[in-house]
């Protein structure tokens, strides 16, 4: 009964194993690839274990406060140098280790050739569990 | 209508049907439409026995819902076997309900949303707020515990430990989140259920063990919502009436001289409880039930607390040296740290010591907490 953030990466994580980008997979391969994740959330849907999860569009910019009565300073997007986020997915698991589970089992989306991706996911837990009570 | 009722009558009405030999998703479909009937006639109608009214109603549903898809003959069989109206034992009828929703092939967290559910009868939606997942969510993870305990038959009674941390659990939860089902009052009142129909002195241990936490509750979070250490709380804050009930019912469970886990950390809440002000707080008595703990649990988790207490009643450096002997990866490890070492005078190490705390705490309150603890170390020592 933890929630955990899977936090998939444009840029910024590691290599994957299999690293061919998207683009140059075959039509077949990208079908398959989003197949993979579609059921992947579906099974998550029928454990009780999928809370939510989006795709994110690759630009975005950075906002800041410039001062009363001024508009929002805006920067970026940095799409060049900056990490990026592809998409996430919110889980609601019993421990940590099946936390991990799925996140591997995410990563083993398949890609070119059909082949596992192998790619790295962030996989972050939120603040806010239940804490023990001992004083 | 009285909802309190309803949701009190709702686990012994369902335990009947399924003891009758009612699938317990079809059991719990069928008392949810009795329940929606009773809502709809009681007013106007309102029955002598209403247990036996729902348990009457509830069963002729089960046997509509199976002449809908079985064979002609198995309907008539059915009906044969249909036992003689008549009240079966409430109390029992309760306890086996809280057995099989706490069965060991439920994940923790399914054994959570199943009590919550059939035990409790709160509605899905409730739940899922709770627990801040989606309706759908819990909807499914309900369905899914039904069906995982569907062939489960309740003619025996289970292993109250397990039980017993299925409601643990549910108040734990009710520590951290604030939502319209306040989880806390209603582990409380599930774990008095229990205790009403079965004689156990760890039940009741757990239920002092609840109180006694519950009653420090307006005291423990400030008027900014951050948390309020126990030596710092306002007693006048706590609830006395509360303390009371949990120290009476607490010692009446140890006088029987069966002790458990819930039993000692019981009495060591009730050794906090029982303290006019923190500095004339029993640290020896606290110490010598940790010991107990230990010897109960052997968790690494009890000796970090045995080595907070160790540092009040031998001083700062006792309780390093206790806390030495632990793995320091331990959590809170480095937060008692940082409190050993304020108390020991060295504010340098505790500050660090604070800080790194912080980026290691599992909950928003504590984060913040050890953040300031953190922050008015260093502003002293720049001072």
């Amino acid at each position: 009964m933890a929630k955990y953030l899977l936090l998939k990466h444009y840029r910024g994580a590691p290599a994957p194993v299999n690293d061919v980008p998207m683009d140059q997979w075959t039509p077949e391969e990208v079908s398959d690839h989003i197949r993979y994740m579609n059921d992947f959330a579906d099974r998550l849907k029928e454990t009780g274990e999928f809370v939510d999860g989006q795709a994110l569009a690759p630009e975005g910019s950075f906002v800041r406060y410039d001062g009363e009565g001024r508009p929002p300073v805006t920067d970026g997007p940095f799409a060049e140098t900056k990490d990026l986020i592809a998409g996430w997915m919110i889980i609601d698991v019993d421990s940590h280790e099946r936390a991990v589970e799925l996140a591997g089992e995410l990563s083993a989306a398949p890609g070119a050739g059909g082949k596992p991706i192998h790619e790295w996911l962030e996989l972050r837990p939120f603040l806010g569990e239940a804490p023990t009570i001992t004083e | 209508m009285n909802e309190a009722l309803l949701r009190g009558l709702t686990p012994s009405v369902l335990t009947v049907l399924v003891r009758r030999g009612a699938d317990f998703a079809a059991a719990e479909d069928a008392v949810q439409d009795a329940l929606v009937e009773a809502v709809r006639v009681w007013p106007t109608d309102p029955p002598r026995d209403p247990k036996g009214w729902l348990v009457t109603v509830a069963w002729r549903r089960f046997l509509d819902a199976r002449r809908a898809d079985t064979a002609r003959r198995r309907r008539e069989d059915l009906i044969e076997e249909e036992p003689a109206p008549g009240p079966a034992p409430a109390a029992d009828d309760t306890l086996q309900l809280y057995f099989l929703c706490a069965h060991p092939s439920l994940t923790p967290s399914s054994a959570v949303a199943l009590t919550l559910r059939a035990v409790g009868g709160l509605t899905t939606r409730q739940i899922a707020r709770a627990y801040l997942v989606p309706e759908a969510t819990m909807a499914q993870r309900i369905s899914r515990a039904k069906r995982a305990v569907s062939g489960v038959r309740l003619d025996r009674h289970g292993d109250v430990a397990t039980v017993l941390r299925v409601l643990y659990l549910v108040f734990n939860e009710g520590y951290s989140t604030d939502a319209d089902v306040d989880l806390t009052a209603e582990a409380i009142r599930l774990t008095r259920q229990l205790a009403a129909v079965i004689d156990h002195p760890e039940v009741v241990g757990l239920l002092a063990l609840m109180l006694l936490h519950h009653a420090r509750r307006a005291a423990r979070t400030g008027p900014d919502g951050g948390l309020v250490p126990l030596a710092e709380q306002d007693r006048s804050r706590w609830d006395t009436e509360l303390i009371t009930e949990g120290i009476g019912i607490l010692q009446t469970a140890l006088a029987r001289d069966r002790l458990g886990e819930f039993q000692a950390q019981a009495a060591i809440a009730a050794l906090h409880a029982d303290a006019p002000t923190a500095e004339e707080t029993d640290w020896v008595q606290i110490v010598e039930w940790y010991d107990e703990l230990v010897r109960l649990t052997d968790s690494p988790v009890v000796r970090l607390n045995r080595a907070v207490a160790v540092g009040e009643a031998d001083g700062a450096r006792a309780g390093l040296a206790r806390l030495a002997e632990l793995d320091d990866t331990l959590p809170r490890h480095t937060a008692v740290a940082a409190y050993l070492h304020e108390r020991d005078g060295d504010l340098e190490t505790a500050a660090r010591l604070y800080a790194e705390a912080a980026g290691k705490a599992a909950n928003l309150a504590e984060r913040d907490h050890l953040t300031r603890q953190a922050a008015r170390l260093n502003a002293r020592r720049r001072q």
